[in-house]
């Protein structure tokens, strides 16, 4: 389970984060909605650690995550960045076992060859990909290479950024499938951040929505559509008029 | 408004101390990850022959022109007052002394800190760096000490080959051009050198290249978004390690040969 109790983070007079309470319970798939540059990307790059929240706690299943061993913490962890974040220099096999090929969890380089290869065919690309470079794919096999290698360690917890930025329609269809299929046979637990409402009804569980710094509504995916909160209401039917117009 | 200048020279001068500074902690995060496991040994020698071996034509032409171009200015400025015959060991130590090491530095500057800084700060702004830390890999481990290594390694070999090269240009021009004898040209050359003269050389190589790889390494880390956040730290990187290496060499220098 993640617990985030009165997390904030400002950048100089930016105060992005204001206080954001949310609970992701074990198993559970949620998926954080709201505008671009509401701080969503911060939300989760404070989680992993990778940006120091100026105030509130972090608990994965109970315990503080600013008191736990960094690498043990980081090993429990799988995510899929907004542009894939694929290393240039490595071949598409070498991303997805890269934390196979290093570290405590150190496989020998012939099996970590063969679970990325198992891993991609998962995510649904041919094994004569495995020896190709990043920069020879395109953008939708990017995006399952960076998703073959979050789950590459079968971590726990699942952290998509924007999943189907960028890509078409079918091809973001066929993300979100995957996604969800990954997440259920694994039985990790995802955080999953969008504006994409599609991406929200096929990947979610629950939903919860930032807006202003804090956590204006969450709640069931179920109970969306049919919530009073005006903000989540013109968020999620992308009316131009509405409360968050005014406050912008 | 009289004072304007002065202001705006005061808050240049305290933001160079203040990203020196910035380098110099940059520096102790970069020896503190050296000295910890795990080291990464595929990365090193990818950096030994980046750094090193591809930087060998540039360093061998860089030192071949400037060794002739020493012995046609030393020959000429020697004529004057019947001093012809000190080109050799006039080339061989401004060589092996100075401009070997210093020219060399520059030029790997130009090559290495830039690329160095390019690669790491498109790393950074593709978030291929945030991807590294939740893969449980240190950047510094990984990007900054292998890189920080090869260079300073690989320096002194360069300066060594740069060195001979220069030599030979001085030889080439001074036998083939200012008639000088080739038997006494080498002799010269061999007699008047001494063995700190190479050494002292070759130490402020390894400077040189722990300076280009680490100034390389911290403003591509500390890279800005965007194609121009990336451009201006490739030419921060270029700039600063120049800079440092003119103003590290005076200090080497008068180090080494201050009586």
């Amino acid at each position: 389970m993640i617990e985030l109790l009165g997390l904030h983070k400002s950048f100089g007079a930016n105060r992005v984060l204001r206080g954001v309470d949310l609970t992701v319970p074990r198993g559970e798939s949620m998926v954080v909605i709201g505008g671009s540059g509401t701080g969503k990307s911060v939300l989760l790059k404070c989680i992993l650690g990778l940006v120091k929240p100026d105030a509130g706690t972090i608990r994965i299943d109970g315990q503080d995550a600013a008191s736990l061993d960094r690498d043990a913490f980081l090993a429990r962890f799988g995510m899929l960045f907004q542009g894939g974040a694929l290393f240039d220099s490595l071949t598409v096999w070498q991303n997805v076992a890269f934390r196979l090929l290093r570290g405590p969890g150190k496989r020998p380089k012939a099996e970590a060859r063969e679970i990325a290869i198992e891993k991609l065919r998962r995510v649904g690309l041919k094994p004569e990909t495995a020896d190709q470079f990043p920069a020879e794919l395109s953008g939708g096999m990017q995006k399952r290479v960076g998703l073959a290698r979050a789950i590459a360690a079968e971590p726990e917890i699942i952290f998509f950024d924007e999943p189907t930025t960028g890509l078409d329609p079918i091809m973001a269809g066929v993300i979100n499938q995957l996604i969800r299929e990954i997440v259920v046979e694994m039985g990790a637990t995802a955080i999953t951040i969008t504006h994409d409402m599609t991406s929200v009804r096929a990947i979610a569980d629950d939903v919860a929505m930032l807006h202003d710094g804090v956590i204006q509504w969450t709640g069931p995916v179920k109970d969306m559509d049919t919530a009073p909160d005006p903000y989540l209401q013109q968020f999620i039917h992308g009316r131009a008029e509405g409360p968050i117009a005014s406050v912008r | 408004m009289i004072l304007a200048p002065v202001a705006a020279i005061g808050r240049s001068t305290l933001g160079g101390l203040a990203a020196l500074g910035r380098i110099a902690i940059f520096l102790v995060a970069t020896l503190s990850a050296a000295i910890r496991p795990p080291f990464y040994y595929r990365e090193f020698l990818q950096a030994l022959w980046v750094i090193g071996y591809n930087s060998l034509p540039v360093v061998a032409l860089t030192a071949l022109f400037t060794g002739g171009a020493l012995a046609l200015q030393i020959y000429e400025g020697g004529a004057r007052f019947n001093a012809s015959q000190v080109v050799p060991s006039i080339v061989a130590i401004g060589m092996v002394r100075e401009l070997g090491p210093v020219l060399g530095g520059l030029m790997v500057a130009a090559r290495v800190a830039s690329s160095i800084a390019a690669e790491i700060g498109t790393m950074k702004v593709t978030e291929q760096i945030d991807a590294l830390v939740t893969l449980s890999t240190d950047p510094m481990r990984y990007l900054t000490v292998p890189r920080v290594l090869a260079a300073t390694i690989a320096l002194p070999v360069l300066v060594a080959v740069g060195d001979s090269i220069g030599i030979l240009g001085g030889y080439l021009v001074g036998t083939g051009r200012l008639d000088l004898n080739a038997a006494a040209y080498l002799k010269t050359t061999v007699d008047y050198l001494t063995l700190w003269d190479v050494t002292s050389g070759l130490i402020k190589g390894a400077v040189f290249g722990f300076i280009v790889a680490l100034v390389g390494c911290y403003f591509g880390m500390n890279s800005a978004r965007g194609a121009q956040g990336v451009g201006r730290a490739t030419k921060s990187a270029v700039v600063t390690a120049s800079v440092m290496i003119l103003a590290s060499n005076y200090l080497l220098t008068e180090l080494f040969f201050s009586a």
